[in-house]
């Protein structure tokens, strides 16, 4: 195929692909521990980071690393300070993140380069991000697989987990740090304000399906994979955007399948 | 063997006393069966047991020993609701059951055959081996329960603990629980504590009765409370005193 000859090409399907695995497992356990919102949280926090890494002259992605993982740790105090009200603690990291990134970007003298994170730039990637999305891949979905069991029970029934022996402490904050790090390699390439729908739509497409856990993880991230290589080939040509191309392409898959169930009665 | 010790146990929710001076003791196969008014402390007093909760007043001891951690393996517990909360996860009744091995299976580790073979066997023993592979979603309130029971059993327990098991189900899904656990309860020795409300059902299987009442517990004769029972349903009216004795039964 004719992007394949393109080195920027082969990268972005790389980059994508990597992505496309590691976000749906994340957004599995995010959306059913019903904290979907998150996502949003912590994309925007990684935009104050990124504004925070060009003003003080730091790669932006390590940046955005290091916001998403404080506002993901402070997500988490909060919600166990106030369980029953955890979407409090969201809104909170989420607006100040918002007013931090506002306040930073006035400060951004390259507009450009700050703004081309907000909607994503899968195509424009350095040797140094491509290894780090590689690298942060790969041990995201280590800690998953390996978590595998342990997130299953949380994310189902969090008191029968911790009574039955799961250090159920240790394993959200292990998957909070994943989520924020995986927020902030993602906000570069589908863009800050795209990231959280490529966490919940795939899982969204996936629940229809009524399949087991296991199950539902798998159609997850075959949907991110689809949604992603079916993105990029559309974006390269028709020149469009290729972060917004995904979420769209899978917006339209979800109501495809919602009038399918619909129509078919299953 | 003392299963559960308890000697003068208290708790209070922010100042102020739920119980105080409960001790009783439920020895290897007992039925037990704790009662009481809603806010009595019911479940405080199992989440107390369960070790969720710590008390500076009084001591409890479990298996005999008061020193060592909580035996986490040795204690099944259903929760009140267990069954209807997360009715729409998207999760097999064979996950649902396999996840309460973790512990024998341990930390970052994967199930193995063995495990797969305790949860067959466990879901055999509440008569659930045919759905192992069903949504836990697709099944009715009765079924549910009778999940949660199988994961509640599948470590293998000495004591299960169980609150409010049929609050949500049908008539005939609770006569067929309490049979159920009565079976475990009498062939396999497996030694019951349970919160209800569902006293003129359970009466028939329960060893004993404990009643929590006025921040104090006391032990019914089961006797005694047949009667009274059979009393009420002859003359609700003249037994409206009784009931607000012994709570909503």
């Amino acid at each position: 195929m004719a992007l394949f000859e393109y080195e920027f090409m082969r990268r972005a399907f790389i980059v994508g692909l990597l992505l496309a695995v590691i976000i749906p497992c994340i957004g599995v356990v995010v959306v059913l521990k019903r904290l979907t919102m998150i996502g949003d949280a912590l994309s925007h926090s990684s935009l104050a980071g990124v504004a925070a890494g060009l003003v003080m002259g730091v790669n932006p992605i390590l940046g955005a690393g290091v916001t998403c993982v404080v506002a993901a740790l402070g997500i988490e105090t909060i919600r166990k300070k106030m369980p029953q009200y955890s979407d409090i603690a969201i809104a909170v990291v989420l607006s100040s993140s918002i007013g931090m990134a506002g306040v930073l970007s006035g400060f951004v003298k390259n507009a450009a380069n700050f703004n081309s994170f907000l909607f994503g730039s899968i195509v424009a990637f350095s040797d140094f991000e491509m290894t780090l999305v590689v690298c942060v891949s790969f041990a995201v979905m280590l800690a998953f697989v390996l978590l595998y069991k342990e997130l299953f029970f949380i994310a189902f029934d969090e008191r029968a987990a911790r009574l039955a022996g799961v250090p159920v402490g240790m394993v959200n904050n292990i998957f909070t740090v994943l989520t924020a790090i995986t927020v902030s390699i993602a906000s570069r390439t589908v863009g800050v304000l795209i990231v959280s729908s490529m966490m919940v739509i795939p899982v969204a497409c996936a629940m229809q399906l009524r399949a087991s856990y296991k199950r539902t993880v798998i159609y997850s991230v075959c949907f991110a994979v689809a949604f992603t290589a079916a993105g990029l080939y559309v974006s390269y040509y028709a020149r469009l955007k290729p972060g917004g191309t995904i979420v769209l392409l899978g917006v339209a898959c979800l109501i495809l399948i919602l009038s399918a169930k619909k129509l078919l009665k299953f | 063997m003392c299963v559960v010790r308890v000697e003068n146990l208290g708790f209070s929710y922010g100042g102020e006393p739920v119980f105080s001076q409960v001790s009783f003791a439920v020895r290897k196969g007992d039925f037990v069966v704790v009662i009481g008014a809603n806010g009595a402390g019911k479940s405080t007093l199992f989440r107390l047991i369960l070790g969720e909760l710590a008390s500076p007043k009084g001591k409890i001891r479990l298996f005999g020993d008061d020193s060592r951690p909580r035996e986490r393996r040795a204690i099944g517990y259903l929760p009140q609701n267990g069954s209807l909360a997360n009715g729409d996860f998207p999760a097999t009744v064979e996950e649902i059951v396999m996840s309460n091995l973790f512990l024998q299976i341990g930390f970052l580790r994967f199930p193995k055959k063995e495990h797969r073979e305790k949860v067959r066997e466990s879901l055999e023993r509440v008569g659930m081996a045919a759905f192992a592979k069903r949504l836990i979603g697709d099944l009715s309130g009765g079924q549910r329960q009778r999940v949660m029971l199988a994961r509640a059993l599948v470590s293998d327990p000495e004591l299960l603990m169980l609150d409010e098991p049929t609050s949500g189900v049908d008539l005939p899904s609770i006569v067929s629980m309490f049979e159920l656990l009565s079976r475990m309860n009498g062939t396999q020795g497996i030694t019951v504590m349970m919160i209800t409300h569902d006293v003129d059902n359970i009466l028939e299987y329960a060893s004993r009765v404990l009643c929590l009442e006025k921040g104090s517990l006391v032990e019914l004769e089961k006797t005694q409370f047949i009667e009274e029972l059979s009393h009420k349903h002859k003359h609700p009216a003249r037994s409206r005193e009784g009931a607000k004795r012994h709570g909503s039964f």
